[in-house]
């Protein structure tokens, strides 16, 4: 296992909307900053905008980690949320449990979790209903997106 | 095509970006959904949505699209617009529902991305 180069934590707070997606921006730029290629930052971004927006549209608040070695990118995205009763279903493309609220924003298609698991190269899901949820996902620097 | 031909083809009105029309743009991404813009938009696509708040352009800098193209006559509050700006990402709106947009630029040989 490589040493860590780096590790930052962000807070998201839930329903709160006009702040969904300052996180994630603020990776893009870390990591455009850090040099790492584009196919990955847009990757690696992308798991967080939709792992952020899952945060701000179920959860009342939540952590986002970005953790930085020279072989990989992992995020860690936790919440105190509903959590999800049936992960599998959750993560059929099409699936949603989205109210007309999460639409009218633009979200709650069933295609955020979906996405995630896509640009990841690994992706990890564990959650406990009326606790939260937590998801792992890792992009390897070397994997061409 | 460029972002400018698009402009006065689709009679769009520009809200921010106004000095970076000469983008060149091949590829369409089309949707108000933002999770499908992010699914499909691979970079510099032109992004067309009926979705006008705060997270359409988060999506648009998110997907790294060129540009992107409000329509059905919608227009963001200029919150939005400013957000734009400080991004750098042209906004364009018209009045054309998407439908027809999307017809026009595929009949001058713009693709869309699958």
């Amino acid at each position: 296992m490589s040493a860590e180069l780096l590790r930052e934590s962000f807070r998201i707070q839930g329903r709160n909307f006009d702040k969904a997606g300052e996180v994630s921006s603020e990776i893009k730029v870390m990591l455009r900053d850090l040099c790492i290629d584009a196919a990955n930052t847009r990757r690696t971004v992308i798991v967080a905008y939709e792992g952020e927006m899952n945060v701000v549209m179920y959860a009342r608040r939540g952590t986002l980690t970005l953790i930085l070695t020279d072989e990989d990118i992992s995020l860690e995205i936790a919440d105190e949320g509903p959590g999800i009763p049936d992960i599998s279903l959750a993560l059929q493309e099409g699936y949603s449990t989205a109210s007309d609220e999460m639409r009218e924003m633009g979200f709650g298609f069933g295609m955020g979790l979906p996405n995630m698991k896509k640009n990841s190269d690994e992706f990890r899901i564990e959650s406990e209903v009326g606790k939260g949820t937590r998801v792992l996902a890792k992009i390897n620097l070397d994997a061409n997106g | 095509m460029t972002l400018q031909e698009i402009q006065e083809l689709l009679q769009c009105e520009v809200l921010t970006g106004g000095d970076n029309l000469q983008v060149d743009v091949t590829q369409v991404v089309a949707s108000d959904g933002m999770s499908e813009i992010l699914a499909f938009a691979r970079s510099k696509e032109l992004m067309i949505t009926g979705l006008t708040n705060i997270q359409s352009i988060r999506t648009a800098d998110i997907a790294g699209v060129s540009a992107v193209i409000y329509c059905r006559g919608k227009f963001p509050d200029e919150k939005v617009i400013e957000f734009a700006r400080q991004r750098r990402i042209p906004v364009l709106a018209t009045k054309m529902g998407m439908f027809d947009i999307c017809g026009v630029l595929y009949g001058r040989g713009l693709k869309g991305v699958s």
